[in-house]
């Protein structure tokens, strides 16, 4: 059997495509958790960003409100959460998951009326370069401008948070709040910086699903993609690069799975779909065990609420 | 000019008035929600609230929705007290209806008073058996029983559709994913003729007597509030940690795998693929507004049944998407929790005197 080397590039390039989301997400948490704070809500921003994406391309026509209509809606959404967490020091974890009910009851009732219709196509750059090298072309060439921006994310991400002042003023706040606050950083703004950011980013994520990966809006579309970002962020230890690597196998689980289902293996194609969750758990097992690792690459005060006495 | 003070201790009385101002405020943003989507809020309001509950089947179908949701929450409460994170009741719901409904297809066509005691059991252990994964997980392996939780929610659904298309399913149903009905021997009984309510409702009110007895009256209780409060001062006092930690959790498992069983002897009476419409999850925001206490559960599950009811109401009769239903979930979880503010802080007015 003769297989296409370009249809091996095709496969890789759909496996990218897949892991845009999870990057798009677990890097817009990880600066979140990196200010100390755990937004649990992941699931449900990105879902309000594929409505929002998809309503608006539907309603106004036009590609770029939509894009960052998506992105507003998942910075106004998150902005509940953090008004809670943080002016009225609500408890992260309840406060997350009541962003995630909230998240999937609201996209459900406003895409109602969006259910079947179809969706637009978007921009590819350099679609005409694809068949000029072989393997590489359908791999780095033919893409929207999200994804390009999803692989250029995590060295963004990095770059901020090692070099630049602000990426150290995020880091102090998580990992010590109140050394900051005695340095005169005002953590509650930097906390809510970074939650909104966060949501920006889950907004991005989700209208990458409807738009784009597959555009069309359907009911939970999302399909635990939050959760698994969120899972992203502890297989990192919070290291931006790392989140590549992890959305990687977690694409590559995806698309084998259809692939494996195309070809006629005989497993029950339900254990096929269960498999990114049952080895999202396998995974977090084998980083978690060393407590030791975890302790000292998870930002010191994740979860804490902060309460500066006046 | 108004000014935010701490309170020197938690306001004791403000604890259990502040889920009934959520309830307000959610009912408040409700209205402003239908009105801006172009139906007469308090017409809304009434349809999703007030009709579904106004008759004795109506009543009864709140009892049969607040059943499972008061049993979860009150297993969750175990968990929750003692810092416990245990957000994936649906899977351990929905485990606990496969062992459960295998139980029951095995006496399919069988009689016997014995069948329906060994079924309920079966469904208890089915739930503690999924529970113990992120326990055991979190206890040796140090992973995060959050993550750990969900994650299983979405195996143990695609176990149970695998079940119910698969070997499961009914030889005689025309390829529909189902499985055979029980024998009747294998069925909660009916409480009244005509009515759906069923027997479960004792499962759930005993479990709300057997949780305030190890809350307020034994050792264990006392350990899980002190954990809640601080896991440090806990180590200190030589608590042993992991046991707690899986016993809470395996509680809690019990209690959704017994939820699971109420469904599928009572109402369904088969497997089919959509045995919970996520009861586990919204039994998390009835444990938080019923203050984990065992009362304050049962009230927090009749209030939060009413937006099941209440949402199908407002669907058929005023074409009001159903899932409002969730929004308002959502929002009484935030208001709650927007609430707990005036638990540590007050506001004082000060200008008036001088």
């Amino acid at each position: 059997m003769i297989i296409d080397i370009n249809f091996i590039g095709l496969i890789i390039a759909s496996i990218m495509a897949s892991a845009v989301p999870l990057i798009l997400a677990s890097c817009g948490e990880l600066i979140t958790e990196r200010s100390g704070v755990l937004n649990l809500g992941v699931e449900g921003m990105m879902i309000i960003g594929a409505i929002s994406g998809f309503a608006l391309m539907t309603v106004t026509g036009s590609l770029i409100i939509a894009v960052f209509g998506a992105m507003l809606a998942g910075v106004l959404i998150s902005t509940i959460f953090a008004f809670l967490t943080q002016t009225l020091i609500t408890n992260h974890v309840a406060t997350g998951l009541a962003l995630t009910i909230f998240g999937i009851g609201i996209s459900a009732m406003i895409g109602k009326n969006f259910v079947g219709i179809p969706g637009k196509e978007f921009p590819v750059l350099f679609e005409s370069l694809k068949d000029t090298i072989p393997l590489l072309g359908p791999i780095l060439f033919g893409h929207s401008i999200v994804f390009y921006f999803a692989f250029a994310l995590p060295f963004i991400t990095s770059y901020f948070l090692k070099k630049t002042k602000i990426g150290l003023i995020v880091r102090a706040v998580g990992d010590s709040p109140e050394s900051a606050s005695n340095q005169g950083i005002n953590v509650r703004l930097v906390r809510y910086a970074c939650i909104l950011y966060g949501g920006s980013m889950s907004g991005l994520a989700g209208a990458y699903l409807s738009m784009i990966y597959t555009p069309q809006w359907i009911e939970n579309m999302t399909g635990g993609r939050g959760w698994i970002a969120l899972a992203l962020v502890v297989f990192s230890t919070w290291n931006p690069i790392k989140i590549l690597i992890g959305a990687m196998i977690f694409g590559g689980l995806t698309i084998i799975q259809f692939h494996m289902q195309a070809i006629g293996v005989r497993i029950p194609v339900q254990f096929l779909t269960a498999l990114p969750y049952i080895v999202t758990i396998v995974v977090l097992v084998v980083i978690s065990r060393d407590s030791r690792k975890i302790r000292l690459s998870t930002p010191s005060s994740l979860g804490k609420s902060f309460h500066k006495d006046n | 000019m108004i000014k935010i003070v701490k309170r020197d201790q938690p306001s004791r009385a403000i604890f259990f008035l502040t889920p009934i101002l959520a309830i307000f405020l959610t009912l408040v943003a409700g209205g402003l929600i239908f009105y801006i989507l172009g139906f007469k809020p308090f017409e809304a309001l009434k349809f999703f609230f007030i009709v579904p509950i106004a008759d004795k089947y109506g009543f009864s179908e709140l009892l049969l929705k607040a059943t499972p949701l008061c049993l979860i929450a009150i297993g969750l409460s175990f968990c929750f007290k003692s810092n416990n994170w245990n957000i994936g009741a649906e899977g351990q719901l929905t485990f606990g209806a496969i062992v459960s409904g295998g139980v029951a297809l095995l006496f399919y066509e069988q009689e016997g008073f014995y069948i329906l005691p060994i079924v309920i059991l079966a469904g208890a252990i089915g739930g503690m058996l999924y529970a113990s994964i992120p326990a055991i997980l979190k206890t040796y392996f140090n992973t995060n029983e959050i993550l750990v939780s969900l994650m299983l929610v979405y195996v143990s659904k695609l176990i149970l559709d695998y079940l119910v298309v698969g070997p499961w399913s009914n030889p005689e149903g025309f390829n529909f994913p189902e499985t055979r009905q029980f024998s009747d021997s294998a069925r909660l009984p009916l409480l009244f003729e005509g009515l759906r309510i069923h027997a479960g409702i004792f499962l759930a009110l005993a479990s709300v007597v057997i949780s305030w007895f190890v809350f307020y009256k034994t050792y264990l209780g006392f350990q899980m509030k002190v954990s809640g409060f601080s896991l440090k001062t806990a180590k200190y006092a030589g608590y042993k940690g992991k046991k707690m930690i899986i016993l809470v959790f395996l509680i809690s498992g019990a209690c959704a795998g017994l939820a699971g069983v109420g469904e599928i002897t009572g109402p369904i009476g088969q497997l089919h693929r959509e045995v919970s419409p996520d009861y586990g999850f919204t039994a998390i925001i009835v444990a938080f507004l019923g203050r984990l206490h065992p009362v304050g559960i049962i009230f927090a599950s009749l209030v939060v049944a009413i937006t099941y009811l209440g949402a199908e109401t407002a669907q058929i009769f005023m074409q009001i998407p159903k899932y409002t239903g969730q929004v308002f979930q959502g929002m009484i979880l935030f208001f709650l929790l927007a609430s707990d503010y005036l638990l540590f802080f007050k506001f004082k007015f000060i200008g008036s005197k001088k």
